[in-house]
């Protein structure tokens, strides 16, 4: 068991999460709590499989897949925007209708064959350097590397720009970003818009490069679910996403390999002799978000910091004492 | 309506014509005029409810009039949203802060704002806002994040950000109910050199003194229709203002029987607490309310009123200090055990705290005895005894409802008022505990609490009024404690208003004895 | 107010623009039924859409659920036995949603009182021999503990440390999933199959079909004896959120978290008692499921119950006599489903419903009026 290998792989599998959380970050910091995460990751990557399996450009694909799980987003926004509708509620339900869209217009896709995928290559001088060089420079796909560029475009966009202080505005007062003539329901349409465009960019990640296929619900196994509890550990930080991200997807990937050798740490490996041992690897993501959830509850405890503060309030202007 | 005629050199800045404003069940707005002048400070008196706010959220482009016309300098304008009335050069201060806690002053100066179009270079803005600042006497630190500073500075930054845009026309919503004495002398010294550079100013407000100390012209509102337009208040007098704004001749004092104080029914010793941020609210306080007698807390919002009170009722732990309740200590007990001994609590907030919006009258009224003969029977709540104690309390208390089934978000705010009284009223309480009771409510509604107040008074309650109306609390209560910064500056009997005013600004009682005295 | 983004600038407009208005009188009491049905008529709309654009015949979907799950005896048993997790699940929903505490873990706490259930058989903790009566009875109990312990979790995690419950519920169903796997793959498997060995017949619940002797009729009727257990739940809860003290604290501290604070009821002790509950009614589906119906331990033991019940909870207004006649209504889509192509169908109907159902919430709370627009 290489580590350096399942470091690798560990980072192309964080890049999904990256992207989903970045995404949910968006949405969330204008206020919108969209819980509808893995039903539009199952769109996108349904949707790139199946666009790149037509035209066979996977660019195609990821392109559809953006706008898919975009669209369905929508959904979201018109019920918990103007409909004012409970934002939990709405976002489970846009979850259940993802998914079961994608099994419809999904089936038989998981035999449809082998699709072309996005090109993989490692970057020239990066990847000579010892140890950083192999697992984040070399054979990775290019969304992994687009990735690596996007969460610090991200929190400098968030932080240091004026569509960003008006993106922070809308989530955290926006009433205050009314009276200035910030068009809160624009921005917020907006940015759960952007939520759903990065989803349906994780989903075509796993099934035009992580994994490639379409394996059903299977195909996300609860990322997206992983991706709402890393937001709340990284508090709505693109920087602390990214850093949770790979750490998941190494975790993730160890998992998966930690089966393979018979010796593990110079003792018989338990999980090769007793292959049903996998299953309570297979517990450690979630059991780990659950842990990740309560460093992050005490940290934002002791901090005094937390959600942006009209997460999950529908925005009701003209009524009577704002 | 009368109307009087000035002559005037000054040109009109804006004029508003029959306006009319609707909300659900409510005419906000019946037909207004208003008309203001350049250079001018213009008060805008009414009641809480009497449509000011309204009026001028249609100026500031927040909402939308069903009827009538802007004119702006002459010309007709029509304000879909703030921006337009922003860029219109009109800008609104308005009573609850609109600026975002998390964001620096100068971001939320530039909230909005085409410049700058994309990266945040906020050095540069920074020593603009400080600059403007200085020109108008307002100072406060562009770097600060909001929720460091105080009341007075954010209202600063609320102003500043009007300036910054080139606001000609200022609206402020009650600009003084959170300031303290010194603190509004500061800001008329502004509004006045704003006079001075050509801006006008519309003046909110609802307290006669001030709006006779700042302003040259005054129009009154009274349920939605003018009644004075534009009067110089050269040619008025307070008791004329008075009688328009509530129209009929105001009763300044409420009767209040004369009765000796019993025992001591509550004893808060030397208590320390902290906020929701986890700063200290309460500092080495101290205070007791005896039987039959109203005990008034005077102070500026924000000095831990909110804080004691919960730190009485149970529903915040304090870090160090006793309470004390009929000789019993209750420091740091469950609210359960507190309403078991007698502890009734009229909070602050009506809606968030004192209500739960979509169940009904008969559950709200219960909150408190739901577990106690004759309505908690074992495990269970007597239905049949509920809605009866419901409706024997909708009708003593005069709750104007078709039926004790109805939700109480769909009540007004002055009966909504009348169920939370109901309620901790009339479980006899030893000890009251009454936070702002009146507070956005209508004469009327307003002299009705009072009245309950006084009368539980009599029926031999203790009462701790926390109220900022300093009115209320001087016609209301036999003592009045002054509260800054979470410690008792001192003790009024006689309700000596000066006394009260330095207290709330921070002087100690000692102090001021002691000048008095040299 | 007007909702439309506000597009005051553009110069063409729509001759009527939508207004809306808060409704400040309570609505008439059929009305929300009837604004329910609505939404499942336009989600059923909308699903057949979907369905012709994925290559179905969307006529025949649905005249093929209704014939399938209603055209005779047999069938509405079996769709009875479909439906009764479904009603277990939806009154777990509907407790912890009265409180406005998001349990989504009922699919975890499902297989978690599956597998306690079956614990009881295959452990052993009671011998094969042992009356039915006692078997049965301890199978509840375990089952039900181990659902309240799956529910317990997140409500210890949310009620001490404010943790959000919407996640660890979440990840709580993928760690039972596991778990249950574990034990038939590796414990409890017959000859290596991955199912465990069917429990003796003193641990089944009876069925209708038991008593075909005495009434012919019930050959053949699979419905079993959970759905007495499931009507007494109902009226259990009913009577727990509507009658008892308990249930009046649950509602206020959903309607008005601090309202109930300051009324002096424990938050902590009330969200972790109804987590517990609502995992204990989830883990009850689970032991039912199996002793009722499945009558051994296996992977494939739920169709997605958990996520449905949600839908049925939310669909009945979070009342427990609503679940019990929705639960019907979803049961059968789910077995009508299972013969359905494309498979996700009954998914996305359930999806389009819950959609669709929120959104018309929407006129329960507003009056919708279209008026002429009027010149500015």
């Amino acid at each position: 068991m290489d580590l350096i290998i399942i470091l690798q792989a560990g980072v192309a599998s964080g890049t999904v999460l990256l992207f989903a959380t970045i995404g949910e970050i968006f949405a969330e910091r204008s206020g919108v709590l969209n819980l509808g995460i893995e039903g539009m990751m199952l769109v996108g990557a349904m949707t790139s499989f199946s666009v790149t399996l037509k035209t066979g450009n996977p660019w195609i694909g990821v392109a559809a897949a953006m706008l898919a799980a975009g669209l369905i987003s929508q959904v979201h926004a018109f019920i918990s925007i103007t409909l004012q509708a409970d934002q939990v509620v709405s976002g489970l339900s846009v979850s259940f209708l993802g998914t079961g869209l994608s099994l419809v217009l999904g089936e038989g896709l998981s035999k449809a064959g082998t699709i072309s995928l996005l090109p993989s290559f490692s970057v020239p001088l990066l990847s000579q350097i010892p140890v950083l060089g192999p697992v984040f420079f070399t054979k990775q796909s290019v969304l992994v590397y687009i990735g690596y560029v996007i969460f610090p475009l991200c929190w400098y966009f968030i932080n240091n720009t004026r569509p960003g202080m008006h993106l922070r505005a809308v989530g955290e007062y926006p009433a205050a970003a009314d009276a200035l003539g910030i068009n809160v329901y624009r921005l917020r349409y907006l940015y759960v818009f952007v939520g759903g465009v990065f989803a349906g960019v994780a989903g075509a990640t796993i099934s035009l490069a992580v994994s490639p296929g379409w394996f059903s619900e299977l195909t996300t196994a609860g990322q997206g679910w992983i991706a709402v509890g890393l937001v709340i550990f990284a508090q709505w930080n693109p920087l602390r996403a990214a850093f949770g991200s790979y750490v998941f997807g190494a975790l993730r990937r160890l998992i998966l390999d930690i089966q393979g050798p018979t010796m593990l740490l110079g003792v018989a490996n338990p999980f090769y002799y007793n292959p049903y041992y996998g299953f309570f690897l297979q517990m450690i993501p979630y059991a780990f978000t659950i842990i990740v959830l309560i460093l992050g509850s005490r940290e934002a405890m002791r901090k005094r910091m937390g959600a942006p503060a009209a997460l999950g309030l529908p925005y009701i202007r003209g009524q009577r004492g704002l | 309506m009368e109307h009087v005629n000035i002559s005037t050199q000054k040109p009109t800045v804006v004029s508003m014509r029959g306006i009319v404003k609707k909300f659900p069940g409510v005419l906000a707005n019946d037909h207004v005029d208003f008309d203001l002048f350049e250079g001018e400070i213009h008060a805008l008196l009414g009641e809480n409810g009497a449509g000011k706010s309204t009026l001028m959220n249609i100026l500031a482009g927040l909402y939308k009039a069903e009827a009538g016309l802007i004119y702006l300098n002459g010309n007709p304008v029509n304000f879909n949203s703030p921006r337009d009335a922003i860029k219109a050069g009109i800008g609104m201060v308005h009573q609850h802060f609109m600026l975002v806690p998390s964001q620096t002053v100068t971001e939320n100066i530039l909230l909005g704002l085409e410049d700058p179009r994309f990266r945040l270079r906020l050095r540069d803005y920074e020593q603009k806002v400080a600059d403007l600042g200085e020109r108008f006497g307002l100072h406060v630190d562009p770097r600060a994040k909001i929720w460091q500073l105080s009341v007075g500075e954010q209202q600063r930054v609320e102003i500043l950000k009007m300036l910054y845009r080139g606001a000609q026309v200022l609206i402020m919503d009650e600009p003084t109910a959170v300031l303290a004495p010194t603190e509004i002398e500061g800001l008329f010294k502004t509004l006045r050199s704003m006079v001075k550079e050509g801006k006008s100013i519309i003046f909110i407000s609802h307290k006669l003194q001030e709006v006779l100390e700042i302003s040259d012209r005054v129009t009154v509102l009274r349920r939605g229709k003018v009644t004075a337009a534009g009067i110089p208040l050269l040619n008025t007098t307070r008791e004329e203002l008075a009688r328009l704004m509530v129209g009929r001749e105001v009763l300044f004092r409420l009767e209040k029987k004369p009765l000796q104080a019993g025992e001591v029914i509550l004893s808060v010793e030397n208590i320390r607490a902290e906020n929701d941020r986890g700063l200290p609210a309460l500092n080495g306080l101290s205070l007791n309310v005896r039987r039959g007698e109203v005990v008034g807390l005077a102070g500026v919002a924000g000095n831990g009123q909110r804080e004691l009170a919960e730190v009485i009722t149970g529903l915040r732990k304090v870090t160090s200090g006793r309470i004390v309740v009929q000789g019993e200590d209750l420091t740091n007990q469950p609210v359960k055990i507190g309403i078991r001994r007698g502890i009734s609590h009229v909070p602050e907030d009506r809606t968030h705290v004192g209500t739960a919006p979509n169940l009904s009258i008969t559950d709200n009224v219960i909150m408190k005895n739901y577990n106690r003969p004759p309505i908690g029977n074992r495990w269970v709540v007597n239905a049949i005894a509920a809605s009866k104690y419901a409706n024997d309390l909708r009708n003593s208390y005069e709750i104007v409802v078709p039926s004790v089934a109805t939700p109480v978000r769909l009540l007004s705010g002055g009966n909504l008022q009348r169920v939370i009284l109901a309620r901790e009223i009339s479980s006899q309480p030893s000890l009251l505990v009454a936070v702002q009771p009146t507070r956005g409510l209508d004469v009327g509604a307003i002299e009705g609490v009072q009245r309950l107040l006084l009368a539980q008074r009599e029926a031999g309650s203790a009462i701790l009024l926390i109220s900022e109306e300093l009115e209320e609390l001087l016609s209301l209560s036999d003592r009045i404690y002054v509260i800054y910064e979470g410690k008792i500056m001192g003790e009024v009997l006689d309700g000596d208003l000066e006394k009260i005013g330095l207290m709330m600004t921070g002087t100690p009682i000692e102090k001021i004895e002691a000048k008095g005295g040299a | 107010m007007t909702i439309s983004p506000s597009k005051s600038t553009s110069r063409l407009r729509f001759p009527f623009r939508v207004q809306l208005e808060p409704r400040l009188a309570n609505v008439p009491r059929w009305f929300p039924t009837l604004v329910s049905v609505g939404a499942i008529v336009v989600a059923l709309l909308i699903g057949a859409v979907i369905i012709a654009i994925a290559g179905g015949n969307p006529f025949a979907t649905y005249s093929h659920i209704a014939q399938a799950s209603f055209g005779s005896l047999g069938v509405f048993s079996d769709t009875m036995v479909k439906a009764i997790p479904l009603m277990f699940i939806g009154l777990a929903c509907s407790l912890a949603f009265q409180m406005r505490l998001w349990n989504i873990g009922a699919e975890g706490q499902f297989f978690m009182g599956a597998w306690g259930a079956s614990a009881v058989v295959l452990l052993p903790i009671l011998p094969p021999e042992t009356p039915r009566w006692l078997f049965i009875s301890v199978m509840i109990l375990v089952g039900m503990a181990c659902g309240a312990i799956w529910g317990f979790i997140p409500g210890f995690l949310k009620a001490k440390l404010q943790v959000n419950e919407i996640i660890t519920t979440l990840m709580m169903n993928y760690i039972a999933v596991s778990w249950v796997n574990f034990f038939i793959f590796a414990i409890w498997t017959e000859g290596g199959f991955q199912m465990s060995p069917v429990f003796p017949k003193n641990a089944w619940l009876p069925r209708l079909t038991d008593l075909a002797e005495s009434v012919p009729i019930f050959r053949g009727l699979t419905t079993h004896f959970g759905l007495i257990l499931a009507i007494l739940a109902s009226v259990v809860v009913w009577f727990i959120l509507f009658r008892s003290q308990w249930g009046y604290e649950i509602r206020l501290l959903g309607d008005n978290q601090n309202a109930a604070r300051y009324s002096g009821i424990s938050v902590t002790r009330n969200t972790i008692f109804v987590m517990m509950l609502s995992g204990a009614l989830a883990g009850l589906a689970g032991m039912s499921e199996i002793s009722g119906v499945v009558h051994r331990l296996q992977a494939a033991i739920s169709p997605g119950y958990g996520f449905t019940g949600i839908i049925v909870a939310w669909l009945a207004k979070l009342n427990p006599f609503g679940v019990i006649l929705v639960s019907i209504l979803f049961g059968a889509l789910i077995l009508a489903g299972r013969e359905i192509q494309p498979s996700g169908i009954p998914k996305m109907i359930q999806g389009i419903i819950l959609v669709c159902l929120i959104a018309s919430d929407f006129l329960l709370r507003y009056r919708v009026h279209i008026v002429r627009r009027t010149e500015e």
